[in-house]
């Protein structure tokens, strides 16, 4: 099954590409494919980490946030990196928004998960949000507006272990684990140690989008 | 979760802890420094007052405003209610503006529910006669749950005016859901009648000795004398209700140290409670009030936040 359907993805040849490197890394199964294994994922993560130090040449000011729920234990991973190389700990906290979707309305109602940011607070520091995923950019829209309630940091970036695409808004990532053209219909699956007992990532369902 | 709340009976022990976990968030937004969740932005919450209230009223106008709804505040005083329109047309009146949320205060049992009847908005029950008030329910048990961890096997002793007490039918309901020992506390004039059935059937225990149940309390709940419902003589004086039934500064020796002390306000202070119990460390009148703000915004977000949400 190719990774994505025929006109799906923003650029053929990224996906054809993608594709075969990931046909020929990973063993397909009924549910979906695996595009990133746990060693794959620390990869990235450590990428990731150098670039968020370089960027900001050294950590800083530096705040990593976790958007909830997979993005939590990812800004841990990445500011334990960051610790690694810099050799003291970075502030890392948590970050809902539930309350600030734009689709409250067309969902049940869910209860929100914690918010914590550190007790220094995020005014005039570099805010890195983290999330597994980046998809329509409507989640990180709602993060903007929940970070510009908690103060008003001096500039807000984003890591992204998965960009899938899709985007509806005009957002983008900065640090980017893996570029991962899909079709909408398909499902982009991120499993952590921390939530699933796993690290990997998955891609299933898909056919004509 | 039911579509409204008018009674702790609509809630599951599920229901709850879903309201304590959201009030728990909704309480770390009181200390940011921008007050203001978008949750309920473009929704109207009425809040329809037919007897006087100050705390509860505020509580959920705050509650409603800093999750973005708009709030309007309606009271019976100086209204049409007092030019003798119906409570039923009074209620259509204000729904026909266009309102999502309505919360109701009236001084007959059962209003909230009749009105639930009658409109697509939600209804929150904020008090009806003597029958429930269940968002001061919930928000004593969310203080008193956040001071002693879980609630599970604590005994928390609720004393006073039982018979004009909404609060108390609304609590001991609230605190079995939650797995609490409840023992209630009352001069035999102000014990409701029919109390012997009611606590075989809801499990609480009943006591006309307050020295000797004190000293077994993990908490206990002090309720207002309400003077303005009692219309004969339901104890000789002041004095004697103070004696038998207050928690006056000899009583607070009996207590366990810390066992937190509830009072859903306003306090008679002298009366049901000593100053030196209203302001000792253990009191957490004043968390109830902040609690009340985190709980409501906890209860407002759940009934109309989302697609179950009023029209």
């Amino acid at each position: 099954m190719p990774a994505t359907p025929p006109g799906a993805a923003s650029d053929p040849l990224d996906a054809a590409i993608d594709a075969a490197i990931d046909a020929a890394s990973a063993p397909e199964s009924a549910d979906g494919r695996t595009v990133l294994d746990a060693r794959d994922v620390s990869r990235a993560l450590t990428r990731i980490s150098h670039e968020i130090l370089e960027r900001n040449k050294g950590a800083a000011d530096l705040v990593l946030l976790g958007l909830q729920t997979r993005g939590v234990p990812l800004a841990q991973r990445i500011a334990e990196k960051i610790a690694a190389v810099e050799g003291h700990p970075v502030a890392t906290g948590s970050l809902d928004v539930t309350m600030y979707r734009d689709d409250l309305r067309s969902h049940p109602t869910r209860g929100p998960q914690r918010t914590a940011i550190p007790a220094s607070g995020i005014d005039g520091k570099v805010v890195v949000l983290v999330d597994d995923v980046l998809f329509s950019g409507r989640t990180v829209r709602a993060a903007l507006d929940a970070v510009s309630d908690l103060g008003r940091p001096a500039a807000v970036r984003l890591a992204v272990l998965v960009d899938r695409g899709h985007r509806e808004l005009p957002i983008r990532a900065d640090h980017v684990g893996k570029n991962l053209p899909s079709a909408r219909s398909e499902r982009v699956g991120v499993r952590l140690a921390e939530t699933d007992g796993v690290d990997e990532v998955r891609i299933s369902g898909g056919g004509p989008a | 979760m039911n579509r409204h709340l008018l009674s702790v009976d609509d809630l599951t022990a599920d229901d709850v802890a879903v309201l304590f976990e959201t009030a728990a968030e909704m309480h770390d937004v009181q200390s940011r420094e921008v007050k203001k969740l978008p949750a309920l932005r473009g929704r109207t919450v009425v809040n329809l007052f037919f007897e006087d209230s100050t705390r509860t009223r505020s509580s959920f106008e705050i509650a409603g405003k800093w999750l973005s709804a708009d709030v309007v505040n309606v009271s019976a005083k100086g209204s049409s209610a007092s030019k003798g329109e119906s409570l039923r047309d009074t209620v259509l009146t204000v729904c026909a503006m266009g309102v999502d949320g309505l919360v109701v205060r009236h001084g007959a049992s059962g209003a909230a529910h009749q009105v639930s009847g009658w409109v697509d908005a939600v209804v929150v029950n904020a008090g009806d006669g003597t029958h429930e008030h269940p968002t001061q329910a919930l928000l004593d048990a969310y203080t008193l749950q956040r001071r002693l961890g879980s609630l599970a096997g604590r005994h928390v002793v609720i004393v006073g005016d039982l018979t004009h007490s909404r609060v108390f039918r609304s609590n001991v309901k609230c605190l079995a859901l939650l797995g609490a020992e409840v023992t209630v506390v009352a001069p035999p004039t102000l014990m409701p009648s029919g109390v012997e059935a009611w606590s075989r059937d809801a499990g609480f225990a009943t006591s006309y000795d307050l020295d000797e149940v004190l000293p077994k309390a993990d908490a206990v709940m002090m309720l207002r004398v309400q003077r303005e419902r009692m219309s004969g003589g339901f104890f000789p004086s002041a004095r004697e209700y103070t004696v038998g039934y207050g928690l006056t500064r000899e009583r607070l020796g009996l207590l366990r140290p810390g066992a937190p002390i509830c009072h859903p306000g306003p306090m008679n202070r002298g009366l049901e409670i000593a100053a030196d119990a209203a302001d000792a460390a253990q009191s957490v009148v004043l968390d109830q009030v902040s609690a009340g703000v985190a709980l409501r915004m906890s209860v407002l977000y759940h009934l109309l936040a989302g697609e179950g949400g009023a029209a």
